[in-house]
């Protein structure tokens, strides 16, 4: 038998030519997959590479400080320490999850939804999952760095600022950037960044904000770290020098407690802002970490409305301090002679309507000083009648009204200083001339802020030079608005408002001062504005708004200080005797008098120095063994008890040569 | 033994073409391995290497022919040694695969591959028209259908796919009818829904994850995607022997093995990966060229077997390693770290040096 293999030598040449052929094609095919991954898109697995091998975890910069004129800090930080999660290694995180959360005295169920809600971000980038680790939370991570590779600490700087809402509506709060800020920032803003969201935080953030570094180091595919790469340091945000003095802002801030207000004080040759205040406030120090979205909502549907910063947002009827731009454009304006007098009975006639005068039995023969000093509502009843409302208007508009003042904060308002055209276009009516009798004494159609007030007030008083209010402390002259008037004109008004404070029967008798040509006009408004209304809730509208603006001396003023107090009825009363204490620390003070605050009494809000000196120096010298005796919850004001004698005065950065 | 054949008889070109393959695997393991607990890893396989040669010429001594005498004992052995495994198996990464050999574990799958070579060339030559019936494709479906059915159990889907392509190409150039190809074809599309209900969890995994890569990106995915970035990170030249990282820290997964051609991607670069994929298509267009002029119709089934699995690990390998396919865990021949499938590629190429000795006698 032959073997089964004879005459089989038939082969299929064809066929293997073409099996050639298809593999010569399938690996041109494949090469051609190598071309598009190792050429065309390099670059982009280069990176995917490099984000696998590198880990980075951002070194926060701290924000800089806010500092009064004379270098006292008011907003610093504290270090604080946050909890990273890697989430590089999914089979691993489950796996540790549960000893994770019990470590941190997490529950699962909330790491798990921190985990759920950063599904969109790249997974190399570790989130945090506890916002303020406690010492327990940190011996946990430190004890478990073999076993539990999956944890990092991640020190941040928080903000603290004084407690208790001091100058919280100038200081303002920060918080964590939002996406339409992001998207507004040309890249500048990263997702998670903290940020200023109100006041000077938000104004200067630029300044404030320094730039993050990275801590970078090679990973392996477990996480484990192999090495470290150069790291790139943080750029810590500078200080900010302000134009407060801390001295004066405790005054202004005391005097208001318990009432619902504003207070501004100014230097009127200068423009800078030595005291801002108003109430009711809140504690920015709420917003510091992470605020809860109760807290928010009832910071937000509050009726006192404490995140209102009144000293440049409450739009509000100037009253009877509207009286001194009539009085200056009666004057300048020549439209009536400078010995124009006017009986008083108490009332008088307007086009068929009658209006009183504060004072039933009327002030008699007054001219324009004494209706200054008296606050006659009939002698500028017949000013302004005189004037009409566009003289009014423009000595209004020039005078600082009806216009922001551009104070360096944000959210300022504009105020109301009505015109025949105003009302044409808003609200397609003609103007009354019976409402220009009302506008004279400051009611009806008119709203200012007591930032207004103060630059109308401190520009008046300088011969028309308005220097644009500044809380930042600067070498260069703020800019200025000239609108100059007459000496004469000045003397008249000052005279005047010297009178009220000095001489016997002004309206602001009371707050005479000693010693100190202290000067001003009060005012008691009786209806606020529509505006107002809407902002300032139902109770408010029952009572007068006391006005006070002050100030001193009488010529070359040094200081003005414009004082509201809502619902406070009588400007003389209420609001004359917060100006006066704070015209008279002022004094106190140039006078040595004053022994300035070291910072250290904690009988009122503020920062204890030594506390925040020795933040600082850990702050900027990080050292790994001092992280167990950092407290992590600092609380800056410790104790309520004014307990000078014990406490420690040396470390603070005073330096107060007024 | 056959007389007058002598030294310069072998496919010096094969060999030259073999070698060169071997020996940029063992550099790239030694570069995958060096700095892990694994280093030294390149001598175990120089020395599978060694033993796979002294094999692979020993194979090559004996005629073929009486190896495919003996084709339908072989093929009970085989079928026998592939239940054993089943019965008495050692587990290793949940799949029975192993039998205990010489204090080392043999795949028996890798066995029951040549076996299939060997069972199914001889088939196909006993044929002898060119022209396929239905009933000697049924046969020679039925026939490798079996061992495919055992390598299943185990479960091993890579090494039973790896058997098609066999009997693919045999019915191929054995003539197979068009009607009963494109039959055969609507065939297995048919079944895809029904295999798919059979198979394991973490196969179906596999299967969607490379249709949908991005649904999980820390997965099963992961190995694509890792292996993908060290592909591509390495660009034109590379980042050198030694320096990827994707393969130095562990992203590269079992970057001595299945992916070893991620990893030498990334440090040899695109140049290092031309190089390499034109010396597999050499060796593939090699062992045709040895089939093309193999004495009789049994040689080139037996080449073209060898071939075809060669083939078909190189080709999905290659395409699994840049994501075109997905992870089956079929290793590449000749470079990827393993005794028995290094054994395994020699006896097959004993076989190839057979048929081509061969030709050398009357």
């Amino acid at each position: 038998m032959s073997p089964w293999f004879q005459n089989d030598n038939r082969l299929p040449q064809t066929r293997l030519t073409v099996i050639s052929y298809t593999i010569v094609a399938l690996m041109a095919l494949l090469l051609l997959g190598f071309w598009k991954l190792q050429i065309i898109n390099s670059d982009r697995y280069a990176q995917l590479a490099e984000r696998n091998r590198v880990r980075s975890i951002p070194i926060i910069a701290p924000r800089g400080a806010m500092l009064d004129r004379y270098g006292r800090v008011i907003v610093d930080n504290y270090p604080s320490f946050s909890v990273l999660l890697l989430r590089d290694d999914p089979a691993q995180l489950d796996h540790m999850l549960p000893q994770i959360a019990d470590g941190l005295n997490l529950t699962l169920d909330d790491i798990q939804q921190q985990i759920e809600a950063a599904k969109a971000l790249p997974h190399f980038q570790p989130i945090v999952i506890k916002p303020e680790a406690t010492p327990g939370d940190i011996a946990f991570i430190e004890s478990h760095r073999a076993d539990i590779p999956l944890l990092e600490m991640l020190m941040v700087h928080r903000r603290r600022y004084p407690k208790g809402g001091f100058m919280a509506h100038v200081s303002g709060y920060v918080g964590e950037v939002s996406a339409d800020q992001i998207e507004d920032s040309d890249n500048r803003y990263k997702p998670g960044d903290i940020v200023g969201k109100a006041g000077l935080e938000r104004q200067y953030n630029d300044q404030l904000m320094g730039v993050d570094g990275l801590r970078r180091s090679v990973v392996n595919s477990v996480g484990r770290e192999v090495g470290r790469l150069e790291q790139t340091d943080a750029v810590p945000g500078k200080p900010i020098r302000l134009t407060i003095d801390y001295d004066l802002q405790l005054v202004a801030e005391e005097s208001l407690v318990g009432k619902k207000g504003a207070v501004v004080a100014i230097d009127p040759r200068t423009g800078d802002v030595l005291a801002m205040a108003g109430q009711p406030s809140y504690d920015p120090n709420d917003f510091a970490v992470r605020i809860s979205k109760e807290e928010w909502k009832s910071l937000n549907e509050d009726p006192e409305h404490p995140l209102l910063d009144r000293a440049i947002q409450a739009q509000l009827a100037p009253g009877s301090i509207f009286k001194i731009l009539m009085a200056t454009a009666m004057l300048e304006s020549k439209a009536l002679p400078a010995d124009y007098h006017v009986f008083c009975p108490g009332s008088a006639e307007f086009y068929g309507r009658v209006f009183h005068d504060w004072r039933k039995e009327g002030h008699g023969n007054v001219d324009v000083h004494d209706a200054i000093v008296h606050s006659c509502d009939v002698f500028f009843y017949n000013v302004g009648k005189q004037l009409g409302i566009d003289k009014i208007s423009f000595y209004g508009a020039n005078l600082g009204l009806g216009r922001k003042t551009g104070i360096d904060l944000p959210g300022e308002e504009t105020g109301l200083m009505p015109s025949e055209a105003w009302k044409e276009r808003v609200f397609h009516q003609k103007w009354y001339p019976g409402e220009t009798i009302s506008v004279a004494i400051g009611q009806g159609a008119i709203a200012a802020t007591p930032i207004q007030l103060a630059y109308m007030i401190g520009g008046i008083i300088t011969g028309g030079r308005f220097h644009q209010p500044h809380l930042l402390l600067s070498d260069k002259a703020a800019p200025e608005v000239d609108f100059p008037i007459s000496d004469s004109t000045v003397d008249t008004v000052t005279q005047g408002m010297y009178g009220v404070v000095n001489e016997p029967g002004g309206t602001a008798f009371a707050s005479k001062l000693s010693g100190i040509e202290f000067s001003g006009k009060t005012g008691s408004a009786q209806v606020i504005s529509n505006q107002g209304l809407a902002r300032a809730g139902k109770q408010a509208d029952l009572k007068d708004n006391a006005w006070f603006v002050g100030f001193a001396p009488r010529q070359q003023a040094e200081i003005v200080v414009a004082v509201l107090v809502q619902g406070g009825e009588h400007g003389a009363l209420a609001a004359a005797p917060i100006a006066r204490d704070i015209v008279k620390a002022y004094y106190d003070k140039k006078q040595g008098k004053l022994p300035p605050q070291e910072l250290t009494t904690q009988a009122v809000p503020g920062i204890p120095p030594s506390f925040a000196a020795q933040q600082a120096a850990r702050a900027s010298k990080p050292d790994p063994g001092a992280e167990e005796s950092i407290p992590t919850k600092p609380d800056p004001v410790a104790a309520t008890s004014a307990t000078p004698a014990t406490t420690p005065v040396a470390t603070a950065p005073v330096s107060v040569n007024p | 033994m056959k007389e007058g054949t002598g030294i310069r008889d072998y496919d010096w070109s094969l060999l030259t073409i073999i070698f060169s393959i071997c020996g940029v695997g063992v550099m790239e393991i030694w570069s995958a391995t060096h700095a892990s607990h694994l280093a030294g890893m390149q001598w175990k396989q120089l020395w599978w290497i060694a033993l796979g040669v002294v094999l692979m010429l020993a194979l090559s001594r004996l005629d073929y022919h009486s190896v495919l005498d003996k084709a339908p004992i072989l093929y009970l052995i085989g079928i026998l040694a592939l239940l054993a495994v089943l019965a008495v198996g050692h587990t290793r990464y949940g799949a029975k695969r192993w039998l205990p050999v010489m204090g080392e574990f043999l795949q028996v799958s890798e066995i029951a591959k040549l076996i299939i070579i060997v069972a199914l060339a001889r088939f196909f030559s006993d044929v002898r028209t060119d022209r396929l019936s239905l009933m000697d494709l049924f046969k020679a479906a039925v026939l490798t259908a079996v061992p495919i059915g055992l390598i299943l159990l185990q479960p091993d889907l890579g090494t039973a796919m790896v058997l098609v392509p066999v009997v693919a190409v045999g019915a191929y150039l054995a003539g197979i009818q068009w009607k009963h190809a494109a039959a055969l074809f609507l065939a297995a599309a048919l079944m895809v829904p029904v295999a798919w209900h059979h198979l394991k969890p973490y196969q179906k995994e596999r299967v969607t994850t490379f249709l949908r890569p991005e649904e999980d990106p820390k997965g099963s995915g992961y190995q694509i995607l890792q292996s993908k970035i060290a592909v591509g990170s390495g660009g034109f030249w590379g980042k050198g022997l030694g320096n990827g990282s994707q393969n130095q820290l562990g992203f590269v997964p079992v970057r001595y093995s299945d992916f070893i051609l991620a990893a030498l991607a990334e440090e040899l670069g695109f140049a290092g990966v031309f190089v390499t994929l034109v010396l597999y298509t050499a060796l593939l267009l090699r062992l045709i060229q040895n089939a093309q002029r193999a004495k009789d119709r049994a040689g080139m089934f037996l080449v073209m077997g060898v071939a075809a699995i060669l083939g078909f690990h190189v080709l999905v390998n290659v395409a699994m390693v840049i994501g075109f396919m997905p992870v089956t865990g079929i290793p590449l021949p000749l470079m990827s770290y393993g005794g028995s499938a290094m054994l395994f590629v020699f006896l097959a190429l004993g076989l190839v040096m057979n048929v081509r000795l061969g030709r050398f006698v009357n």
